[in-house]
């Protein structure tokens, strides 16, 4: 989803240095300052969006949860919430029982309480006033249990004031902002528009308060809740999907029920039994095996990470390596620099690609690895697929994955080649095509053998995910068809002809409250959004049955069960209502040895590791020194040029460091991805990138500190097993010598292309 | 040709707000792409790939740290190109005629094929907006992007310079800053831009808006954050009262 | 700013060798032909060899002749044109003088004049720079000038006046620091002002636009350690002027004392040329976090 940039009066924005949609946010920014709106940015460092903010937050890493729980408790305390939303579009009436399940009717609809006759129904009776508390025959409407909870002391922001590193006044004083933001400068929107309950309304109700968060919140082993929480505070001020607030891009939004569930059956000769990613609705829908054991080797969707619906692609070495749970013989990657940036402990991980078993047999036998560029990863494959660059082949930014949507409309995109490659390089969507075809796989080989494909374009314009449904949208049929249509052999050209993209506008009356509105599920059905082919209208959950499905099991109920050491921590982390715990690694070490935190942040002028490939980028980036809060630069007498020590109770490494005012004070951080190893990407082995740029990932362990229980836990998020970069615990020392070369040394790699000319100009000279 | 004239018909310029500016670069490295395919020279990079890596930029963003002292530090992206002075002194020492200052519009210039790499020009500019290329030896500058502000081949909307397109942000804008009545001269009145460096007696065109004080100023004691439990019934009881009144 | 040898080595010897043509050309030497005919080469090499030494420093030498045209409004132009026509005049005296065995006094005159013009611009193409404070004042003609006069009297052999030009060299030059080293902090630019961010509170650079080095930094922001200058401004004076007065009050100066008086003068010049730029400080350091 986004903020609507052009109606919101106040914009929180969580943990985010960059993010996917940076240019559209970075637009977003612009209007809110031209409009005068306010930003408020909740993060422990002040830099890009966060510096233009007209209020900053510096708080301390993974304490968001806290300090959003202490603004639902101010707002509740204060009756500042939106009842009437509430009993319409949450489930926040819907009935419990003595379980902690929702109370259903004999269709499998949740159940409400009316107010004047006291009698139940379904959730989407027309013209009922559903109760928010009271118990009756055992069930209670989840608002109660929910504003018990937050109302207790132990969520007041005096509670929480020295843990995040925020100031009493400052919690109360910005949730007096979202009340008068979201209830004193309230709006309509006169555009008459019908629910899915069949109820007519005149307008849209304005909630001007909107949210944004990214990793801030999500990198950290409370990530989960913390983000649940953030829902649940904008659920209260009535502003998801409101104008003014924060609208999801089609084709969201989708209850869970309209999400596949993850598939992990492999049987020899034939495809994967479903998608292998999705949403488990219970224990039921794991993947592990007879023994319990995970069936994938990133152990998603096992006890470890029930939730994982991106996958673990962080424990994938790691795992491979022990074989745990079971031993590979080939890891084949594509686009992600696993030796390097993108994994937890670098200096490990380069072990574990080459370590060897006591016969001398590599632990992980064969590495195929498909990049573009002479990556640190390219240096460990046994067989390299050398891609394309983006600019020399076809892409799909699809509806099915990631699209380019947004709130007002649906859009996807295409890439298209617009340079000849002037080497021996093959898209890799294609390759796969063609080695799918040669291995005579179903989906990629003809009838007669012949591969169905004849390119990774080809597939674009014809695969067809179900009937008339295929990657590309728009132009479909004829040309003309938005959504749905059968193949189109000029789609590619359409695309090109309209810049590369496709939009689709969300009819005006279908604008907002989109999971709630009759006429854009209709739409959005049409279009070819949902599976089922028909509307998926939805309550928002501020309770969320599934994880209490879970939290069940770990109660010991059902026959689906964690195994007894994880027992306790999913029984917590699975609560169906937002909680706050510290973060795992901190409960692990001893934190006087390891007061600070240290995180990194993505520079708006990189993309990870390989934006050094750009001749002009790599000046802007070329190294990264760590930041260290000014008042602690002076307490351990650093000066300028100093270089520090950075020791956590995985590592150590030795960095140049530089003094910055606009930080959380336990908080140290550097930029993300700089520090090359030396001789990789074609670089000069004496590149500042390789001297002097150095990773953090070094001193990231994949694993939590062992706790003596014969149990190594991921660092991860019990939940949704999202790597936990930002727990990272360190502590500094001035290193004794400036440079000359950052620590660890990972040695030389030899580069498999030629070396880069002396000089470069670009362009020519016009007359 | 190195005499400025009496005075320029316009004065274009940029706005550059630093109240929006998110640092991104994203300006620096479109400046770079269009007067590399443009006006004069491309510009050039000395050890791209190598150990030192060097070239020339018409714009850089340089980001600092305001400390006040008794609120948190702010810190503020700060972009740098030229300022097109009505007084510059980077067109009065070159001694070949290279550097010229348009009289229609006040645009600095450098005729590329006049300039014998000197450097004075550069040295007399007090902002650091003159580079000499490392491959043609040539000075580069900002052009405000002459071929684009009034190019018949581009559409409307490509007429104004490269960075200016490019800033997601909407932190840079370009107009007449000699005309009281263009858009640009009132959001500088409005906003309080301020010349750079005005003790150097450049006269520069470009104004930056400061970042706007801040304001915390709202009532936490007053009606906002009433207390519900303090009302008879507590909180359960306010909320029975206020859903009766949906 | 960067003391690029080019320049030292241009403003050192073209100094030296004008210096030298207002000497000659209002008092010259009496005595043989081959004499006159001598120090006139050496002028006229010192010249040329200091404007042939500032070629190095163009991008674009072969455009070198372009910078005749703008002398109405540029000082280096001025400066090359000057330095062209009093090396034309200068020639046409020292021709007529060899080959008439006398010295014709107007012509002379106009060569001193032009000599010292050529002077004067070359140091007001610093001067004029009013983004380099320490350059910006009358005490950079001033220092040109008295260096100019004291070193060609030394070549000319004048030792009384080279005594005192010496002297006085080294009172300017002290003055010229002295003035010179507050001249930053009264031109007033400072990181507020350069940035505009004038609210309150000290400016610093977190973050500079580019990691590497570039053109501004290499030629524009030197920085020199305070102690190391303080040491080779005393070693400037006392090659400048203490030892030519020393020796030259306590001896008579022969061709060969005064042979290396001169090369103990000019390397003291050549010191101070190096500090002349070194200490410069640009105002563009400010955006770099200068100061
Ligand atoms: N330019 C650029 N854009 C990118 C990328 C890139 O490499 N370069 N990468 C893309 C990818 S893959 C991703 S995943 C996204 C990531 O997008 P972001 O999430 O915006 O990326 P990060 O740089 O990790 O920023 C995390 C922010 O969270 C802050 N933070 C850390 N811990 C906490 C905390 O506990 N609480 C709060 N409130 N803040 C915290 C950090 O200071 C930082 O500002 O960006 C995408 N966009
Ligand atoms: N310390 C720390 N570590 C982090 C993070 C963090 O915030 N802090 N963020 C994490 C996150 S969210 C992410 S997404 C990962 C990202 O980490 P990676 O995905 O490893 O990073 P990238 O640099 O994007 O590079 C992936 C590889 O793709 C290659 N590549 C680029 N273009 C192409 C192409 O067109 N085809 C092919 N085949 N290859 C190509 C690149 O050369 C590179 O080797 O990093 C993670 N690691
Ligand atoms: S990297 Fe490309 S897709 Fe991402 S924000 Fe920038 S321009 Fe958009
Ligand atoms: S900013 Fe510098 S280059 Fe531009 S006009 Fe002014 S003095 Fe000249
Ligand atoms: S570098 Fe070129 S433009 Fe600049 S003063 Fe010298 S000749 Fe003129
Ligand atoms: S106006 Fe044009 S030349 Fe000047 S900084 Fe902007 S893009 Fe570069
Ligand atoms: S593009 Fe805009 S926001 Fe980005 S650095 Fe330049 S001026 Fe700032
Ligand atoms: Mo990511």
């Amino acid at each position: 989803g986004a903020p609507d940039w052009e109606r919101t009066e106040l914009f929180l924005l969580f943990g985010t240095a960059e993010d996917h949609d940076s240019n559209p946010i970075k637009m977003g920014l612009g209007r809110l300052k031209e409009r005068g709106a306010k930003v408020v940015a909740i993060n422990p460092i002040r830099t890009g969006y966060n510096a233009v903010a007209d209020e900053w937050v510096g708080i301390t890493p993974g304490t968001d949860g806290l300090f959003i729980l202490a603004l639902v408790h101010e707002l509740l305390r204060a009756g500042r919430i939106d009842l009437d939303y509430l009993c319409r579009w949450t489930n926040a009436p819907v009935l419990l029982d003595a379980d902690g399940l929702f109370a259903r009717d004999a269709d499998g609809k949740e159940l409400v309480r009316d107010r004047e006759s006291g009698a139940v129904f379904p959730f989407d009776t027309p013209g009922i006033k559903p109760a928010l508390h009271g118990t009756v025959d055992g069930l209670t409407p989840v608002f109660e249990g929910l504003a018990q909870r937050y109302l207790a002391p132990e969520h007041s922001p005096d509670a929480v004031a020295e843990r995040c590193g925020v100031p009493v006044e400052t919690t109360r004083r910005i949730a007096a902002e979202l009340a008068q933001a979201a209830f004193e400068k309230s709006f309509e929107v006169k555009t008459p528009w019908t629910d899915f309950r069949g109820e007519r309304h005149e307008s849209f109700p304005g909630r001007p308060v909107a949210m944004h968060a990214m990793r801030g919140i999500s990198a950290h082993s409370n990530g989960f809740q913390t983000t649940r929480a953030l829902h649940m505070l904008q659920l209260l001020l009535g502003t998801v999907e409101a104008p003014g607030g924060f609208r999801f891009k089609p084709p969201y939004p989708k209850p869970v029920s309209a999400h596949p569930k993850p598939h992990a059956k492999v049987t020899p000769g034939k495809p994967l039994d479903g998608p292998h990613l999705g949403y488990p609705r219970g224990p039921e829908d794991l993947l592990l095996r007879e023994d319990g054991s995970a069936a994938r080797i990133d152990k998603a969707y096992s006890w470890d990470a029930p939730l994982a619906a991106h996958g673990m692609m962080h424990m994938v070495i790691s795992n491979a390596h022990a074989g745990d749970p079971y031993p590979i013989d080939t890891l084949f990657l594509y686009m992600a620099n696993m030796a390097w940036n993108s994994s937890m402990g670098t200096s490990r991980v380069i072990e574990m690609l080459t370590d060897t078993d006591a016969d001398g047999s590599y632990k992980i036998p064969r590495i195929i690895y498909a990049d573009a560029y002479s990556s640190e990863m390219v240096a460990f494959a046994d067989l390299v697929f050398p891609d394309t660059t983006y600019l020399e082949r076809h892409d799909c930014i699809s509806l099915l994955d990631r699209p380019i949507s947004e709130p007002d409309l649906a859009a996807d995109a295409i890439r298209w080649p617009v340079v000849e490659p002037d080497r021996d390089v093959r898209g890799f969507q294609s390759a796969l095509l063609d080695l799918g075809a040669r291995l005579g796989l179903p989906g990629m080989t003809a009838e007669d053998g012949s591969p169905l494909y004849s390119d990774y374009a080809d597939y674009i314009t014809r695969h067809l995910r179900r009937a008339d449904v295929g990657p590309l949208a728009g132009f479909r049929g004829d040309g003309t068809a938005d959504g749905r249509g059968a193949p189109n052999p000029d789609q590619i050209e359409r695309y090109k002809a309209n810049g590369g993209f496709w939009t689709a506008e969300v009819p005006a009356d279908g604008l907002y409250f989109k999971q709630a509105n009759a006429s854009y599920q209709a739409w959005a059905a049409e279009m070819g959004f949902y599976v089922s082919d028909a509307p998926e209208p939805y309550l928002f959950q501020l309770y969320a049955e599934p994880l209490r499905k879970f939290q069940r099991a770990a109660e010991g109920l059902g026959p689906n069960q964690p195994p007894d050491h994880l027992r306790a921590r999913v029984k917590e982390a699975m609560d169906p209502l937002p909680i706050w715990y510290p973060p795992f690694e901190e409960t692990a070490i001893d934190l006087d040895a390891y007061p600070l935190h240290a995180i990194t942040q993505r520079p708006a002028a990189m993309y990870h590791a390989w934006g050094s490939q750009n001749a002009w980028l790599r000046q802007i980036h070329g190294e990264n020194p760590l930041y260290i809060p000014t008042q602690l630069w002076t307490d351990l007498g650093f000066e300028r040029g100093d270089w520090a020590w950075v020791i956590s109770p995985h590592g150590r490494i030795k960095v140049p460091a530089a003094p910055m005012g606009a930080l959380n004070g336990k908080t140290v951080w550097t930029w993300n991805a700089i520090g090359k190893r030396s001789g990789a990407w074609a670089l000069d082995p004496e590149a500042p990138e390789a001297r002097r740029g150095f990773l953090l990932n070094h001193l990231i362990h994949e694993l939590l500190p062992a706790k003596g229980d014969g149990h190594r836990w991921a660092n991860s998020d019990p939940v949704t097993g999202q790597a936990a970069w930002y727990d990272l615990r360190v502590r500094i020392e001035r290193a004794e010598s400036a440079g000359p070369q950052s620590l660890p040394d990972t040695g030389r790699q030899q580069s498999p292309v030629p070396s880069a000319p002396s000089r470069h100009t670009f362009g020519e000279r016009s007359e | 040709m190195t005499s400025l004239p009496e005075r320029t018909e316009k004065s274009l310029g940029l706005v550059i707000d630093l109240d929006t500016c998110v640092g991104c670069h994203a300006c620096v490295v479109s400046c770079k792409e269009w007067n590399s395919a443009a006006y004069g020279a491309p510009l050039g990079d000395l050890d791209p790939y190598g150990a030192a890596p060097e070239g020339a930029f018409l714009n850089r963003v340089h980001t600092y740290e305001v400390d006040p002292g008794d609120q948190a530090p702010r810190v503020v992206h700060f972009p740098r190109s030229c300022l097109h002075c009505a007084d510059a002194p980077c067109v009065t020492v070159c001694p070949t005629g290279a550097s010229w200052k348009r009289a229609e519009d006040g645009i600095v210039l450098v005729n590329e094929d006049d300039c014998m790499g000197c450097g004075l020009c550069a040295w007399a500019c007090p902002y650091g907006a003159r580079e000499l290329d490392p491959i043609e030896n040539v000075m580069k500058k900002c052009t405000l992007c002459v071929d684009r502000i009034d190019n018949p081949h581009l559409p409307e909307e490509d007429r104004v310079p490269a960075c200016v397109r490019a800033c997601p942000a909407g932190a840079r804008h370009f107009g007449d800053l000699a005309d009281p009545s263009s858009a640009i001269s009132q959001l500088s009145e409005a906003r309080g831009g301020v010349a750079l460096l005005p003790e150097q007696g450049t006269a520069p065109v470009n104004r930056y808006l400061p970042p706007r004080p801040k304001s915390d100023q709202i009532d936490v004691l007053g009606p906002l954050l009433t207390q519900r439990e303090e009302e008879p019934g507590g909180f359960f009881g306010w909320l029975d009262r206020t859903l009766e009144r949906l | 700013m960067h003391p690029a040898p080019s320049l030292i080595v241009f403003t050192t010897l073209s100094g030296a060798g004008f210096g030298l043509m207002i000497w000659l050309g209002l008092a010259p030497m009496d005595g043989e032909i081959w004499v006159a005919a001598v120090f006139s080469l050496i002028a006229l090499g010192l010249a040329s060899g200091g404007l042939l030494a500032s070629l190095a420093h163009l991008g674009r030498p072969e455009r070198a002749w372009k910078a005749l045209s703008q002398w109405r409004s540029s000082w280096l132009s001025r400066e090359g044109t000057l330095a062209i026509l009093t090396v034309g005049l200068f020639s046409l005296y020292a021709v007529l003088w060899v080959a008439s065995g006398r010295p014709a006094p107007i012509i002379g005159g106009l060569a001193s004049a032009a000599a010292f013009a050529t002077v004067v611009s070359t140091a007001m193409i610093y001067a004029s720079l009013k983004s380099i404070p320490r350059w910006h004042s009358p005490w950079t003609p001033a220092v040109f000038v008295a260096a100019a006069l004291a070193g060609g009297a030394l070549l000319a052999g004048q030792v009384l006046a080279a005594l005192v030009l010496t002297a006085g060299l080294a009172l300017i030059q002290v003055a010229a620091w002295h003035w010179g080293d507050g001249a930053f902090a009264r031109a007033g630019s400072t990181r507020s002002t350069a940035t505009g961010l004038t609210g309150g509170g000290d400016v610093r650079q977190l973050e500079p636009p580019h990691t590497g080095s570039n053109y501004l930094l290499r030629e524009m922001v030197h920085v020199v350690g305070r102690r190391h200058s303080r040491r080779l401004r005393v070693i400037a004076l006392i090659l400048v002027a203490g030892l030519p007065l020393t020796f030259g009050l306590l001896f008579t100066v022969g061709h060969g004392l005064g042979a290396l008086l001169v090369v103990s003068h000019l390397t003291g010049v050549v010191i101070l040329r190096w500090l002349f730029f070194a200490e410069a400080e640009h105002v563009v350091g400010l955006y770099y976090g200068a100061r």
